[in-house]
């Protein structure tokens, strides 16, 4: 088993074309990029004026019962709904990443809220007491603060979508899961294990990608806040920094 | 509407069906997911090994995961045990982080205080650590629970039957009453879990009830 | 901690309850339900799970069948929806299912990829040579449902496309659409190419619906659907004739595991007597267009043609 996918990843057939690994590494590249873009930007700019004002707050609620709707049954719908309306190859992406786009909305929503609301009393309060705007405070001291649950938020959202695009190719997307779907119809494991492989690879890759990019853009000043509070604070750090893969506090990521 | 009302015994069937191979992982990836926690709260050098580990296991795709499981486990090609192992590998990798960062996150104060009183070791885990990282690993489940619920309906592609069924008919025939019976379905059935945590949650935490009333 | 052992307790024995009270049977048991009794005349052997895959017609085939077994005193129960040939041929050979309706055509490919005969006995008896020893297959029957090539209504005047072969000038700008399994298989792609020297400018792989979806919507310009399925006539598509018989012959006829077949042989040859292309067709037809249940149109059948 092991050598036929080993055999697999060494064909240099494989690496060539349309149906090679570099082509669908790519696509899949631009679905999760474009589904996650899509969402952040409707969820972000929500999360935060929902923290910020505190209003508003059962969108979020709201946002965590959309996890349960089955990502199957979303694609198939979406595309019988959609298929008829877009001409051409488009007419297989565009339902795929909407769908995508609207799983990854509750991580996100939910990372940028709690970061939001994480933000210590204090601080806000000290922000208020120095003169700063409703706007300044939120730029300058709630976005900072806020940031390493955002970023989880974030990391967890891309890796739903990295995880769900897969599933997509039934309703014929492009990307890594073809080699998983196509590999079950054909009865050749070794192109699905290589495909499951690449999907897993890829969402470490690009998680670690963001855990890099959280420890430069967070203020190394912050611990990153936690349900439950203090803690062993050294230990907090690292593990903040650290972070393999789904994010702790407030709701990790749920895949389908 | 008609078609519910036409078939409603099947989905009732099917419903039990998702409810059983999601809900089964639930409960053993929970049991499993606890000492699994445990170490790595306990010993600082085995949280990243365990949880990168359990964090990798997590990107496998689900199909890829049912259609390997025979092969590992040696059983039929259509056994649902594929599909509850596979869950469950998903729930512990979920949980076990949830479960470590509620323990840790439990004040230090108390744990000497619960020390001092005379719990120790496992009795204390169980009589005062785990009962306070209630709340963090009550919200881990409920997403455990939900994600379950979907992932369950991917393995009517590969012929184990339940709900996922009536998306791929509803699809491939193109019945929306069954299509959307299909999609309401697993998400009633996913926040019919979701409540029941809730439910369980509040029972075990008597003390913020309390706290709730008084502010 | 008896509070917590109380509430895990609660929770669990709700969850572990509820499945429980489901229906029939052990939840985890592959096989359905469970065969207390079934002690009429012609029912040794015990239950059978009659398996099909995941299109319409296999699925009403498996309500056949199994409605024909249940008729003789045999208890039979479907598991549809299983969507590989890896997959069933599997499910067959470890026991999870004991009968399959399949098609002499593709089995024989399956077994040879080498062959390429087309008379309907020809390769009926080359199936029964190149089977594993553990299945066998019963009489075939006379309905046959073969891939074909199918294009809009539009396509067809536009290309002036009538036969496979029409398309060898145009399939360079043309994109086909087809389940995954047809670039590998021997008359899929590679068959087009070596035969009719059709070789199309590109291939999407789609599932069920979304094929005829993807056809009727011009996101491909043709598609491989099986001649028998309803929504070609439906949708007006024109399927392009097999004038060198590529797709060769594909009889139905039941798979079915060496150590039952005398088991079920008597009622699913009587099936196989009764079954035609014209018959299958206006029954999908009722299933597809009509929407109506697969295991009701198969009991009509049943009834009409004196098998229930």
């Amino acid at each position: 088993m092991i050598n036929s996918i080993w055999a697999w990843f060494t064909d240099p057939a494989n690496w060539v074309g349309e149906d090679g690994i570099p082509h669908r590494l790519l696509q899949h590249l631009e679905y999760t990029a474009m589904a996650v873009l899509l969402a952040a930007v409707i969820a972000i700019p929500l999360g935060l004026w929902v923290g910020h004002t505190g209003r508003a707050r059962w969108l979020v609620s709201f946002a965590n019962s959309v996890r349960a709707v089955p990502t199957l049954g979303l694609l198939f719908a979406v595309s019988l709904w959609l298929g008829p309306k877009i001409r051409g190859d488009l007419a297989f992406t565009i339902p795929s990443v909407l769908v995508l786009a609207v799983l990854a909305i509750p991580p996100l929503l939910a990372g940028t809220y709690a970061g939001i609301e994480a933000v210590p009393p204090a601080a806000r309060d000290a922000a208020r007491g120095v003169g700063m705007t409703s706007g300044q405070v939120l730029r300058q001291v709630e976005i900072p603060n806020g940031l390493p649950l955002l970023m989880s938020g974030m990391r967890s959202a891309v890796l739903q979508v990295v995880a769900t695009a897969t599933v997509a190719a039934i309703i014929g997307l492009g990307g890594l899961g073809r080699y998983l779907i196509d590999g079950i119809a054909l009865g050749d494991y070794p192109q699905t294990a290589g495909g499951a492989i690449l999907v897993a690879v890829l969402a470490v890759v690009l998680d670690g990608v963001f855990a890099l990019t959280q420890r430069r853009v967070v203020s190394p000043g912050l611990t990153g806040r936690r349900v439950g509070g203090r803690g062993k604070d050294s230990r907090s750090v690292s593990v903040e920094a650290e972070k393999p893969l789904t994010d702790a506090a407030p709701a990790p990521v749920a895949r389908g | 509407m008609t078609w519910l009302a036409d078939n409603w015994e099947t989905v009732l069937t099917l419903t039990w069906r998702s409810l059983y191979l999601a809900g089964i992982p639930l409960v053993i990836g929970f049991v499993v997911s606890i000492p699994l926690g445990w170490a790595a709260s306990r010993w600082s050098w085995s949280y990243p090994a365990i949880l990168t580990t359990t964090g990798l296991l997590y990107t496998i795709p689900s199909l890829a995961l049912f259609v390997i499981m025979p092969v590992l486990l040696g059983t039929k090609i259509l056994d649902p045990v594929n599909v509850v192992v596979a869950l469950t590998i998903y729930t512990v990798a979920l949980l076990a982080r949830t479960v470590a960062d509620g323990l840790i996150a439990v004040p230090d104060d108390i744990a000497q205080a619960a020390t001092a009183m005379g719990y120790k070791g496992v009795r204390r885990l169980f009589g005062v650590e785990l009962p306070l990282a209630v709340p963090v690993i009550a919200a881990g489940l409920r997403v455990a629970a939900v994600s379950n619920v979907s992932i369950v309906s991917i393995a009517s592609l590969i012929g184990v039957s339940q709900l996922g069924d009536l998306l791929i008919d509803g699809f491939n025939r193109v019945i929306w009453g069954e299509l959307l019976t299909g999609i309401v379905a697993c998400v009633l059935l996913a926040l019919a879990f979701d409540a029941v945590i809730v439910l369980g949650t509040r029972v075990l935490t008597p003390w913020l009830r309390v706290q709730g009333a008084r502010a | 901690m008896k509070r917590i052992s109380s509430a895990v307790a609660l929770i669990a024995a709700s969850l572990l309850g509820l499945t429980a009270c489901g229906s029939s049977g052990d939840p985890l048991a592959s096989a359905s339900s469970s065969p207390t009794g079934s002690a009429s005349a012609g029912a040794s052997g015990g239950p059978i799970v009659v398996g099909g895959a995941n299109f319409s017609e296999s699925t009403l085939l498996a309500e056949i069948y199994a409605g024909a077994l249940k008729a003789k005193g045999i208890d039979a129960t479907t598991k549809p929806n299983i969507g590989s040939r890896e997959i069933y041929l599997r499910a067959l050979q470890d026991n999870s299912v004991q009968v399959f309706p399949e098609y002499t055509g593709a089995l024989a490919f399956n077994y040879d990829k080498a062959f390429t005969g087309t008379d309907p006995n020809e390769v009926y008896s080359h199936v029964q040579q190149v089977l594993p020893k553990d299945l066998t297959v019963l009489d075939k029957s006379a309905a046959e449902d073969n891939d074909s090539i199918v294009v809009t209504k539009e396509t067809a005047a536009k290309y002036n496309l009538k036969t496979i072969e029409d398309l060898k000038a145009v399939a360079g700008d043309l994109t086909l659409t087809a389940p995954p399994e047809f670039k590998g298989r021997p008359q899929g792609i590679p068959g087009l190419e070596k035969t009719y020297g059709v070789k199309f400018k590109s291939f999407r792989p789609l599932t069920g619906q979304g094929i005829v979806q993807a056809l009727k919507n011009g996101q491909a310009d043709a598609a491989n659907i099986f001649s028998t399925d309803p929504a070609i006539a439906a949708n007006g598509f024109v399927q392009l004739e097999d004038s060198k018989k590529l797709f060769g012959s594909q009889n139905i006829v039941p798979l079915v595991r060496a150590d039952r077949a005398d088991q079920v042989k008597a009622a699913l040859n009587a099936v196989s007597a009764k079954l035609t292309t014209e018959a299958i067709a206006g029954m999908l037809k009722q299933t597809d267009i009509d929407k109506k249940d697969p295991k009701a149109v198969a009991q009509e059948f049943l009834s009409t043609n004196g098998l229930s």
